[in-house]
């Protein structure tokens, strides 16, 4: 098995805020993160494949359609948007680095046709990074 | 095999401290021969980065797996105010029996950190220069799934 691993960069903006929650608990739980007009992060993303290489291209997939996949999905719909308000799959959600994550995964599983989608990684900050592959997934 | 989603967050940390590599179970030579520049008498410093790896559900009011605040309260306690700017073999406890290799100090941090109640310590990574780097899991590694 081979692990394939392309990296991205995206801009955007956030908020932490769960109207269930006070203006106290939002403060308290969230802090500066729940400052009313957001903030931003440089984001960096790591998707991992894995597959076997075919025998004929010597690839697990194409790099230039994972590329195209990674522009479609994750930037068109991410760079340089506010995360609450621009992201419908996060509309419900906290846009944490978890569930971007988590959201990151679910639209790129079904798009890798060849090899399959192993590790999402995404960093918020150099210090801070959400992970997300499935539980079996030995490496 | 499971097919869940797993989701593990990652968090890194430094402190600066100095170490010697020196056994009192090895004669001089020995401890010379092995250790190298790392057996100098009065040890030499690192800036060390420590990463941390948690998991467990992500709570659905929260979108966290464990408040980030909570996680920093708890390591900033337990390893990088009880780490930083400390000799090793000097000011800790747990180094004067054994040598503050970069293994044994990752143990260690593990060891302080299983205890962080809100979330499932995964495994510590602790990087003592940008060349080297040293990863635990806890007991049983050969069980888990590989070092990523």
């Amino acid at each position: 098995m081979v692990y394939l691993t392309r990296k991205i960069e995206f801009s955007a903006s956030h908020r932490y805020h769960n109207p269930a929650f006070s203006v106290e608990e939002n403060k308290r739980i969230f802090g500066k993160c729940n400052n009313p007009h957001g903030h931003g992060h440089n984001y960096t993303l790591e998707v991992t494949i894995a597959g076997e290489p075919d025998p004929v291209t010597g690839m697990v997939l194409d790099l230039k359609q994972l590329k195209e996949i990674l522009e479609r999905e994750v930037m068109q719909r991410m760079d340089h948007r506010f995360l609450n308000y621009e992201v419908a799959e996060l509309k419900d959600q906290i846009p944490t680095c978890e569930n971007i994550a988590r959201v990151i995964w679910k639209l790129l599983e079904p798009k890798i046709t060849q090899g399959r989608l192993y590790k999402v990684r995404l960093y918020e900050s150099p210090d801070l990074f959400a992970e997300c592959y499935r539980d079996g997934a030995a490496g | 095999m499971s097919d869940e989603l797993k989701m593990e967050l990652g968090r890194r940390y430094r402190f600066a401290a100095s170490h010697r590599l020196h056994s009192e179970k090895l004669s001089e030579e020995e401890n010379c021969r092995i250790y190298g520049k790392c057996n100098n008498p009065y040890g030499h410093g690192h800036n060390y980065t420590v990463e941390v790896r948690v998991s467990g559900p992500v709570d659905p009011a929260t979108g966290m797996i464990a408040n980030l605040a909570d996680l920093d309260a708890f390591v900033n306690r337990e390893v990088v105010e009880a780490f930083d700017h400390k000799s090793f073999n000097e000011d800790m406890a747990e180094f004067r029996e054994q040598v503050p290799t970069t293994e044994n100090v990752c143990i260690e941090i593990f060891r302080r950190l299983k205890a962080f109640p809100k979330a499932r310590l995964e495994r510590v990574r602790v990087e003592e220069t940008s060349n080297n780097a040293f990863e635990y899991a806890g007991n049983g590694i050969q069980d888990r799934r590989a070092i990523r």
